[in-house]
């Protein structure tokens, strides 16, 4: 009996390093094969980043030597002049200071407007609640061509209205206004996503110490909707500040608008000097990239909140 | 939150019963003003400029006068679709589109989310490096493309050709449609990857590792195990791969500008627009446009208000 039991006990223990053998051989293939990905990944991210590399060494070149030697010269002159003479040239300030007339207010807007719909949605219960939020979040999703022509006819009706042809269209107000009436529906799906997450109790028990509407959004909810605030904030300003296709078609006076849809002009305007253009790109990019470089949390959870629901 | 739906009704339903009876007038005003601003402006800019475009495609209007439209029931479609062989073009080219993003672009996205999420070395870099483009104004990235486009640029000098005998890139129809696609595709895959990624931090890691020991492929893991878990963001990635197709206009604009170069329906809308014929085609391509992106449109809408609906 004895002599049994110990055959089959060394049996199964045979049969359990037999099995951490191939779990061994499981990982370290899996190791090789992980190393092997991640030099293939690895050599694509470079490629990826190659483009904008290339422009930002075309930028330090002057354009003179690239006529004169070819793409492929080796650079006898690496400065940042093109980036001197491309904000004055360019008036880069102008535009720059365009952009934040239509971005900040833009933002805060959506914020706030998206807020509070979300708030409404969410924490009374109306019977259109859900029909309202499915409202907001279609809207955002219809190609802006289908709604382009209608608004631009009104706003010039509203302008000669009021008395001003220049009040929504070639204004900052106006491309504000289109940017908030779109970007809202996302703001307010994502909000309220969010909101559904915190707890009920928290609402009802303002409400039995007599809160009005008023504080229960103000001094209950907002300070609690921080984070996807923050988020939503991010992911907003770069994408009002990386648009240029409403100012271009909403704005006619160029001096107005923002330094995206500039970009477009002043590429057919210094067609005769590309190095000039690549530095005038490359500050264009420079607060997209510093918000991607300093704030990429906030960037990556607001593009995914909308995505994953929270 | 769960565990309000199990309380007892009555307890349930008397906090809500309270609400609505206490409502003064002050925060029925404040509710009014919160919901109310918001929806004016959403409906007053998309869903009514939407609306008026569609009625607008059955019109003829020179564009001046609310007087002047008039009725012209099919004829600007009929005209698109018997008289109009850029329109065709156009719809090849977004087909083109749609598939290449639908076979490569995307599922390369995910495939490099899916090998980013192993946390392999190099994994936060290889993250940054494929998302940057995806902080990149439009109207920058036509400017660091065509740095490397032109036909003085990179390409055309690794080739060893001459100005006068450079490729033209955006110019010739043999190439334009892959460059763009290539474009695209340097924004869509960092788009994809970075939602995927979201997606794949949700999925229980022991469930991959225990598929792994259990001897399942890679690939056999990743379809039987990860994917089937992910449906949500899968859905969100199939609607934003076909909005994205359909709605691409920005890229082709910054390049060609309204002008054409490669016919696209996002860009014949606005080709159709200025006055000439006054027959509002424009208007009747934006509706097409709308048509086509309807189903991913409510396929999306659905997905996101499954339990809303319920």
């Amino acid at each position: 009996m004895s002599v049994i039991e110990g055959r089959s006990e060394n049996r199964a223990e045979k049969k359990l390093s037999k099995e951490q053998e191939r779990l061994k051989k499981v990982k370290d293939a899996q190791k090789v094969k992980d190393r092997i990905i991640s030099v293939f990944i690895g050599f694509f991210a470079i490629a990826w980043l190659f483009p904008i590399v290339w422009t930002f060494y075309s930028s330090l070149r002057p354009y003179k030597e690239i006529r004169a030697g070819g793409v492929l010269s080796f650079p006898k002159v690496l400065n940042f002049d093109n980036y001197t003479s491309a904000i004055s040239r360019m008036e880069l300030p102008t535009y720059f200071f365009n952009t934040a007339l239509i971005t900040l207010p833009a933002v805060f807007l959506i914020l706030l407007l998206g807020s509070l719909m979300a708030f409404v949605v969410t924490r009374y219960s109306f019977r259109a609640n859900v029909a309202l939020l499915l409202l907001f979040t279609a809207g955002n999703l219809l190609p802006p061509q289908l709604v382009f022509i209608p608004v631009f006819k009104m706003y010039l009706a509203i302008g000669d209205l009021v008395g001003d042809r220049r009040f929504l269209y070639d204004s900052p107000l106006g491309v504000i206004l289109i940017h908030v009436a779109f970007q809202m529906g996302f703001a307010t799906f994502v909000l309220s996503s969010y909101m559904k997450t915190i707890p009920k109790e928290i609402s009802e028990s303002a409400l039995v110490d007599g809160a009005s509407v008023f504080t229960h959004f103000f001094r209950v909810m907002l300070p609690l909707l921080r984070p996807p605030l923050a988020s939503l904030g991010v992911l907003m300003t770069t994408w009002i500040y990386n648009d240029f296709f409403w100012a271009l078609v909403l704005m006619s006076t160029d001096s107005k608008r923002p330094i995206t849809s500039a970009l477009g002009r002043l590429t057919g305007e210094f067609v005769t000097d590309y190095n000039l253009l690549a530095a005038g790109a490359m500050i264009a990019a420079l607060p997209t990239m510093i918000v991607f470089f300093v704030l990429r949390k906030q960037f990556v959870s607001g593009l995914t909140l909308g995505a994953t629901k929270g | 939150m769960k565990s309000s739906t199990t309380l007892d009704p009555v307890l349930k339903n008397a906090p809500k019963a309270k609400r609505r009876r206490s409502f003064s007038k002050r925060d029925r005003l404040t509710l009014g003003i919160f919901i109310g601003i918001p929806t004016f402006l959403h409906v007053a800019l998309v869903w009514f400029p939407a609306a008026a475009t569609i009625y607008l495609s059955f019109t003829y209007w020179t564009g001046i006068h609310i007087g002047d439209i008039q009725w012209a029931g099919l004829a600007n479609y009929e005209n698109i679709f018997f008289n109009t062989p850029i329109f065709w073009d156009a719809l090849r080219v977004n087909v083109v589109w749609l598939i290449w993003f639908g076979a490569i672009a995307t599922p390369l996205g995910i495939l490099l989310a899916y090998q980013i999420d192993r946390e392999i070395r190099g994994s936060k870099f290889y993250q940054a490096a494929y998302y940057l483009p995806v902080v990149l104004s439009l109207a920058v990235i036509g400017v660091i493309w065509n740095f490397l486009l032109r036909p003085d640029g990179l390409v055309n000098g690794l080739l060893g050709l001459e100005i006068s005998e450079a490729v033209s890139f955006f110019g010739d129809d043999r190439y334009n449609i892959w460059v763009i696609l290539t474009m695209a595709s340097w924004r869509h895959i960092g788009y994809i990857m970075l939602l995927y990624l979201a997606g794949l931090k949700a999925v229980d890691a022991s469930l991959r590792e225990a598929a792994s020991i259990d001897g399942a492929t890679e690939w056999q893991s990743f379809r039987k195990v990860v994917f089937p878990t992910m449906k949500p963001v899968n859905v969100i990635v199939i609607v934003i791969t076909i909005i994205e197709s359909l709605r691409a206009f920005d890229l082709i604009y910054i390049i060609y500008g309204s002008s054409g170069g490669l016919p696209i329906l996002g860009v014949l809308v606005f080709q159709n627009i200025a006055g000439e014929g006054a027959s509002m085609k424009g208007a009747a391509y934006a509706v097409i446009l709308f048509l086509l992106s309807i189903v991913p449109i409510i396929a999306y809408l659905r997905a996101q208000f499954k339990e809303d609906m319920k």
